[in-house]
């Protein structure tokens, strides 16, 4: 028998995690000598007050769907894939080569190619990582941290000296050909007559994030081999038992992972800035991790705290904006949230798990 | 409840009048919402060997473990020799005279005997001083409780045997009146067991007091002065040995009758479906584990590996299973096994007819975290009975799994509930539903009823049994010999990597298969 209901486990839990966070963030502000509860507010505001912000926070939460399901995925099989940010850069060297390569006559042409290219290029880079785990041992952690600054070393170099347009000072591609900017939320809801700011980078890379999340979930928990990825992860003993190969499991997971990953690309790099330039994944691959933790590795999960971390990130940027607080300060409470509702998460789970204890006692005490 | 005998088990050479040597008064310990240990009340007499016996999870270890201060109790209170004692942790336990033999043996394998038993318990900070003291008096302890030991053996060169007598002398050493064996005789041959036993009546006979732990009957009944039942956390009975049976205590352990003896009919054997020969395997450590094993099992027969555990069953098992690579040849139904290539595997096992109930079902046999259902169906994932194309059939794989609950009687019939969720017993019952419902040509099994409570013994043996009957082929190995003597049609003992003979089971006895066990064979007589 669970010592909590499953709502209480997915739902309350992380949901005074947060609370946490967010009291000790207000007593940071405070101690900073300004108002926390008009801070809140400016967030609020700023991330879903108008259409503009809630462009900005849906964009940035579709970066970190794609990136906290690749986490999700490899975290099923037992893997700390922290190699996102690396994975996710070479995606979009995948994506801007695509677009670069033809003159596209049409978005829906270009973005599934992009899509190809952007999963082909973050699946290769995990796929080294995963190869020596799987054969040689060597720990997925350490090879895909490596492995996240080779990408940018490698991004730098091929901005530099192969993508850069001749006579250029600047370290980033040429921009991508029209016939492959992608729709933004404001041109497909404007099909429906319904009005959204123009301004805001999300577009269709949205949609494909929340398909992602279904077909996500359908791997993990309706096919033969998400069954297997989640028995070797829970057991590799059990898993050589039935048959299972993990060399086949730790290979096949990190692709998966890494191409979550690299699609993220057709969102930043293909939909906002439409093309290539330097450190453009912006550390979404690492808050991917966080999103995941407080997502329980579930697409649902995954969704909602990608959502919770593009309010952050938007509201934060608003905060700076208007009311002289520090940039650095954003960074402060987004870390307090990603300590207490991923690293510090038994410290909520245990006394909550032992209240629930002490109320069934009683009433059965009561009986 | 049992009417409790005289509860101060009295032993002969004790002084009447003389406090008990362990007094537990209402002693309640609870993990979460489980009540390990509920109001439980002991006294053993000093000079006894009293026996605790219950099945796997009744809380003996909990209690023992409250004891020796690995755990503190949530009520109730120790007394030793009279004395109230608080024991918060195992230092305080071995000040207060207490010593414990664990399960599995906590020496280091590359010190000596000598290192082993002064590690902890070293008087100042230069070794040189303590270990010629140690020296003499652990030599002093040996002969007086004559348990020969080298004192300059490494542990990993010695026997379990010796290593199990170290243990004892490191309790001896640090001065222990009480002495409590958690499941002492798991990793013994019977021979090596009689000597324990005779150890701990020459203990005995010393004046110390023992408290001795098991779900072996046998072993109650041999050696102990008085015995206490535990069932589901709760004291039962307390008992004088010379006054009850092994029916008795069963029935105290279980709640009812139990079936000590396997009933069932001989063995209508058929064709040969397995045929091993010169199966050998080589470990990581390059130590060969089977040194070329053959043998033959036939439709509807069971033929059971004896053994200490440790002497290769485990690689025979995982062999045929498709776990571990080895060399030789393995023919099913007269097709040769592919035993080292790319798809020499669990899969392809299942795939010949080959079922497998691993030795280690928590390890092995389930994913703990997985539901009932999903145990069902893992190993088989595969299958398209399972699958509706790309994707696996959920809905129809929790109808089969309810079917298969009921007919293994696994007990809450809840297919959503994690494997972790149900006893031992009824984990076992899961493994044994999908891997026997496959209808397999050839079963092997491992160890199926270990931490199993008697009530389910009874039932996976009647399964087996009733495999064996339906004309399949069943290897089982078990360290537990009663259970190989009773299900068994003939029996094969390995030692060493080997098998050493193969007899049946109403032409020998335990003394005989102890020896074989031991790697005596007959031409060399007894040692």
């Amino acid at each position: 028998m669970d010592v909590m209901p499953k709502w209480a486990d997915v739902v309350l839990v992380p949901l005074i995690s947060l609370l946490l966070a967010f009291a000790i963030s207000a007593l940071v502000i405070l101690g900073i000598g300004k108002d926390p509860v008009e801070a809140v507010k400016l967030m609020v505001t700023g991330a879903f007050g108008s259409t503009y912000g809630w462009g900005y926070t849906l964009f940035y939460a579709t970066n970190f769907i794609f990136t906290g399901l690749a986490f999700a995925v490899a975290s099923h099989a037992s893997l700390f894939n922290i190699g996102s940010e690396g994975q996710a850069t070479l995606g979009g060297l995948g994506v801007a080569l695509v677009c670069l390569a033809l003159p596209w006559p049409h978005w829906a042409l270009a973005l599934p190619a992009a899509m190809i290219g952007g999963a082909l290029f973050g699946a290769a880079w995990a796929f080294l990582p995963a190869w020596l785990q799987a054969k040689r041992g060597s720990h997925i952690v350490i090879t895909t941290i490596m492995f996240n600054f080779i990408g940018a070393a490698v991004l730098n170099y091929m901005l530099v000296n192969v993508l850069r347009p001749e006579g250029s000072q600047d370290p980033a591609s040429a921009n991508f050909p029209p016939g492959t900017n992608l729709p933004t939320l404001h041109e497909i809801l404007g099909v429906f007559g319904i009005p959204f700011s123009k301004a805001a980078p999300v577009n269709v890379s949205f949609l494909i994030a929340l398909l992602a999340c279904v077909l996500v979930w359908l791997l993990i928990w309706r096919t033969r081999f998400g069954f297997e990825l989640r028995a070797f992860g829970k057991s590799e003993s059990a898993a050589v038992y039935a048959g299972i190969s993990p060399a086949r499991i730790i290979i096949v997971a990190m692709l998966i992972s890494g191409g979550l990953s690299g699609l993220m690309a057709i969102n930043n790099v293909m939909g906002e800035a439409e093309r290539l330039v330097l450190n453009s994944v912006e550390g979404a691959g690492f808050i991917g991790i966080a999103v995941a933790l407080m997502g329980r590795n579930h697409p649902v999960g995954v969704a909602l705290a990608a959502l919770l971390f593009g309010f952050l990130y938007q509201g934060g940027a608003e905060l700076a904006l208007w009311m002289s607080i520090p940039r650095e300060l954003i960074v402060v409470i987004q870390g307090l949230v990603i300590l207490f509702t991923g690293a510090l998460d038994n410290m909520v789970r245990m006394p909550i798990e032992k209240l629930f204890l002490a109320m069934r006692r009683s009433a059965k005490a009561g009986e | 409840m049992k009417d409790l005998a005289d509860n101060s088990g009295q032993p002969s050479g004790a002084m009447p009048d003389a406090p008990p040597a362990i007094e537990l008064r209402g002693i309640s310990k609870a993990f979460g919402p489980v009540q390990a240990n509920k109001d439980i009340s002991l006294s053993v007499a000093k000079g006894a060997i009293h026996g605790i016996i219950g099945e796997n999870g009744a809380g003996k270890s909990t209690l023992m473990s409250i004891l020796y201060g690995f755990y503190k109790a949530d009520a109730g209170e120790i007394l030793i020799n009279g004395a109230p004692t608080d024991i918060p942790d195992s230092q305080a336990a071995i000040a207060a005279g207490i010593g414990m033999v664990f399960q599995h043996f906590k020496l280091v394998e590359n010190f000596s005997v000598l290192e082993n038993v002064v590690l902890g318990a070293e008087d100042g900070a230069l070794l040189r001083t303590t270990m010629s003291k140690a020296r003499k008096h652990l030599t002093e302890i040996a002969e007086e409780y004559e348990m020969n030991v080298d004192p300059d053996a490494l542990i990993e060169e010695i026997g379990v045997g010796m290593q199990q007598r170290v243990e004892i002398l490191k309790s001896l050493y640090r001065h222990a009146d009480i002495l409590i064996l958690d499941e002492p005789t798991g990793v013994l041959t019977p021979a090596e067991a009689d000597h324990l036993f005779r150890i701990l009546r020459g203990l005995k006979d010393e004046g110390k007091t023992i408290i001795l732990i098991t779900h072996k009957l046998r072993e109650i009944m041999e050696v102990t002065d008085t015995v206490s039942v535990m069932r589901r956390g709760e004291m039962t009975a307390t008992v004088k040995t010379a006054e009850t049976s092994p029916e008795e205590l069963a029935e105290l352990m279980v709640g009812r009758k139990v079936l000590l003896r396997v009933d069932k009919k001989p063995a209508q054997p058929g064709e040969t479906i397995l045929k091993v020969s010169d199966l050998r395997v080589v470990d990581d450590d390059n130590v060969e584990r089977l040194k070329g094993v053959s043998l033959q099992v036939r439709a509807g027969e069971i033929l059971g590996i004896a053994g200490v555990a440790g002497n290769g069953q485990s690689e025979l098992l995982n062999v045929l299973g498709g776990i571990t690579r080895a060399t030789g040849s393995v023919q099913v139904n007269g097709q040769e096994i592919d035993l080292t290539g790319k798809h020499s595997d669990g899969r392809s096992r299942r795939e010949r007819g080959i079922s497998h109930v691993p030795e280690d079902r928590q390890r092995a046999g389930l994913i703990m975290d997985f539901s009932a259902w999903e145990n069902i169906v893992f190993g088989y994932q595969w299958d398209p009975a399972c699958n509706n194309g790309m994707l696996m059939d959920n809905d129809g794989i929790r109808r089969e799994t309810a079917g298969k609950m009921e007919r293994f009687d696994v007990r809450p019939p809840d297919c959503y509930l994690a494997a972790k969720s149900f006893s031992g017993g009824n984990q076992q019952k899961i493994v044994l539903a999908r891997e026997i419902e496959r209808n397999p040509d050839l079963l092997l099994v491992g160890q199926p009823t270990r931490g199993v409570d008697i009530g389910a013994i009874e039932f996976i043996h009647q399964r087996i049994i009733e495999l064996r009957d339906a004309g399949k082929a069943i290897l089982l190995v078990s360290v537990e010999l009663d259970e190989i003597m009773g299900l068994s049609d003939r029996i094969a003992v390995m030692f060493d990597g080997r098998i050493m003979g193969e007899r049946l089971p109403g032409e020998t006895d335990e003394r005989e298969l102890g020896l074989l066990m031991a790697g005596v064979t007959s031409g060399e007589g007894a040692a």
